[in-house]
């Protein structure tokens, strides 16, 4: 989000204010809050995802030659990161795996999911999963033996398809 | 401009104060960033693959129970009027609304609506999914929400990492993708001077809050929106019932605070929510913060009894048809900055009559 003072930089700190009970939050780019005589060096290590943004920049930080690097998904570097704060697809996440696991550490204090899992994409048809043709006409067979005609008539609109 | 008749409660279910907790709650919001695999992010993806995005989503989405008679918008190719109206319902956010005069919207983004549920597309990630409800409703909001996901996740590949969990634009929506929010009013707290206390403490505890309209919205009319600052490393379960239980902690002090603003300071409280009625009542210009300060005061005095005959549903609809795209849009035409204070007034004067009769209430007596 936009520094609400300027409105051209991003914002990276956040400020609270709060006048005779009158709660306010903005949020300031280190320039303005700078300007506003907040603490920026605190305020925006205070924040994890400034902070570390702000870490990736400096020239004696073992990350800053990595700052190149160019995921092999997108082709978005890490300095294209610090400076959006956004990933630019799903591959980011290895090919900047140490900071990104660092980051998320930070953030979230742990880098272990352990909600809900997801399962991938599923045929949403009752279908069994396609197999090899000898195998259907294998099952063809028996369902035909068996006077089983409308698993026939599927396993042989299949083999169909198949063929 | 667009027809919002098309969706179903115009989209504001969340605003017919049914739910409960209704005196202290508005509404409670959980949602759920997603993203394909196959794609680029929105940080990185062109206005083509924002499109095939757009096609894939809807293609999903009309096969599902939960999205499959969805009101569909295509928000890049709505006017900024018909942006900011679906932003002020809560439907779409600021950053899809694009509000500044110069902004131009999203290519590509789009916005699929269904009873409580609605999903935006190609906003900073590729699928926000949400829920809207009436007053405290975690476990509702959660289960449609949580439905949709994964009848979704049957048919689009979703992108997720077998440590990190659901991967997201922002590291700070990364694991679960979940953000659940209750928009709470405590202006007992706030009189009290009580509130930076409880939201310090709040912070500390892993809770977050912002205004009426989400991040980097600013508090007004004691609305707080409290929600969960971290998404990795609980399960979604964790995460709301934490969130659950400090927000009822919260609703408790504000009960208390309100019992005693009403022993200690009765006259004070009294002439406060009065006041706040009277000018609602009768004022000719009413700016949007002035508006909201006041729908404070009278909520409070409804909340309290003391106020009688003004419906919680009536104070909900002011918050969200005296701004700016509503009262325009009730014009039918857009509104010249100076006028816009004066429509508000008169569109506040008009409900409140319309509510309470010509004479409106006379005072409550004070519960003994």
């Amino acid at each position: 989000m936009k520094c609400s003072n300027c409105g051209e930089r991003e914002g990276v700190v956040s400020l609270t204010t709060i006048v005779e009970g009158d709660v306010r939050t903005s949020s300031l780019c280190a320039k303005c809050a700078e300007e506003k005589g907040i603490e920026t060096g605190v305020g925006v290590a205070d924040t994890p995802l400034g902070g570390f943004l702000a870490a990736l920049g400096e020239a004696d930080a073992p990350l800053a030659a990595a700052l190149e690097t160019r995921c092999s998904g997108c082709g978005a570097t890490l300095r294209d990161f610090r400076e959006t704060g956004r990933v630019g697809c799903a591959e980011c996440y290895q090919s900047f795996d140490a900071p990104l696991r660092e980051l998320l550490r930070r953030l979230h204090g742990s880098t272990h999911h352990t909600g809900k899992r997801y399962s991938g994409v599923q045929a949403v048809q009752s279908l069994p999963p396609p197999a090899n043709l000898r195998e259907l006409r294998e099952q063809l067979r028996r369902a035909i033996e068996a006077e089983q005609f409308e698993l026939a008539a599927e396993l042989r609109d299949r083999l169909r398809a198949e063929e | 401009m667009i027809d919002l008749s098309l969706l179903p409660d115009g989209g504001m279910a969340w605003l017919e104060a049914s739910g409960p907790g209704n005196h202290l709650v508005v509404s409670t919001r959980v949602r759920l960033a997603r993203n394909l695999q196959r794609h680029r992010f929105t940080a990185r993806n062109e206005p083509p693959e924002r499109d095939a995005i757009l096609g894939e989503v809807e293609r999903a989405a009309a096969e599902t129970r939960g999205l499959g008679h969805a009101v569909r918008f295509r928000v890049d190719r709505l006017d900024l009027l018909d942006r900011q109206l679906l932003h002020e319902r809560h439907l779409i956010s600021r950053e899809l609304a694009a509000p500044e005069p110069a902004a131009r919207a999203r290519p590509g983004s789009g916005l699929l609506v269904q009873d409580h549920a609605s999903v935006m597309v190609n906003e900073e990630d590729h699928l926000r999914l949400q829920s809207l409800q009436s007053g405290f409703a975690l476990e509702a909001a959660w289960e449609l929400v949580a439905g949709l996901d994964a009848e979704l996740g049957q048919r689009l590949a979703f992108a997720f990492h077998p440590e990190f969990g659901y991967l997201t634009s922002c590291p700070t929506n990364v694991g679960t993708g979940l953000r659940a929010s209750v928009l709470v009013h405590l202006p007992g707290l706030v009189l009290t001077k009580e509130i930076n206390k409880i939201l310090q403490a709040l912070t500390q505890v892993g809770l977050t809050f912002r205004g009426l309209y989400g991040e980097g919205s600013e508090v007004v009319g004691n609305l707080f929106q409290l929600s969960n600052q971290t998404t990795l490393g609980k399960s979604e379960r964790e995460l709301l019932e934490q969130l659950g239980k400090l927000v009822r902690q919260v609703l408790e002090h504000e009960e208390r605070a309100r019992q005693i603003l009403l022993r200690d300071a009765t006259a004070i409280l009294e002439d406060k929510v009065w006041r706040a009625y009277g000018l609602l009542r009768y004022a000719r210009t009413l700016s949007f913060e002035e508006t909201m300060n006041l729908l404070s005061g009278v909520r409070l005095g409804v909340g309290l009894g003391l106020i009688p005959n003004v419906g919680m549903y009536t104070l909900n609809k002011l918050l969200v048809f005296t701004q700016p795209a509503h009262l325009a849009a009730a014009q039918g035409r857009e509104l010249a900055e100076d006028e816009v204070p004066v429509r508000r007034a008169a569109y506040v004067r008009r409900i409140l009559e319309e509510e309470v009769g010509r004479r409106g209430p006379s005072a409550g007596t004070l519960p003994t």
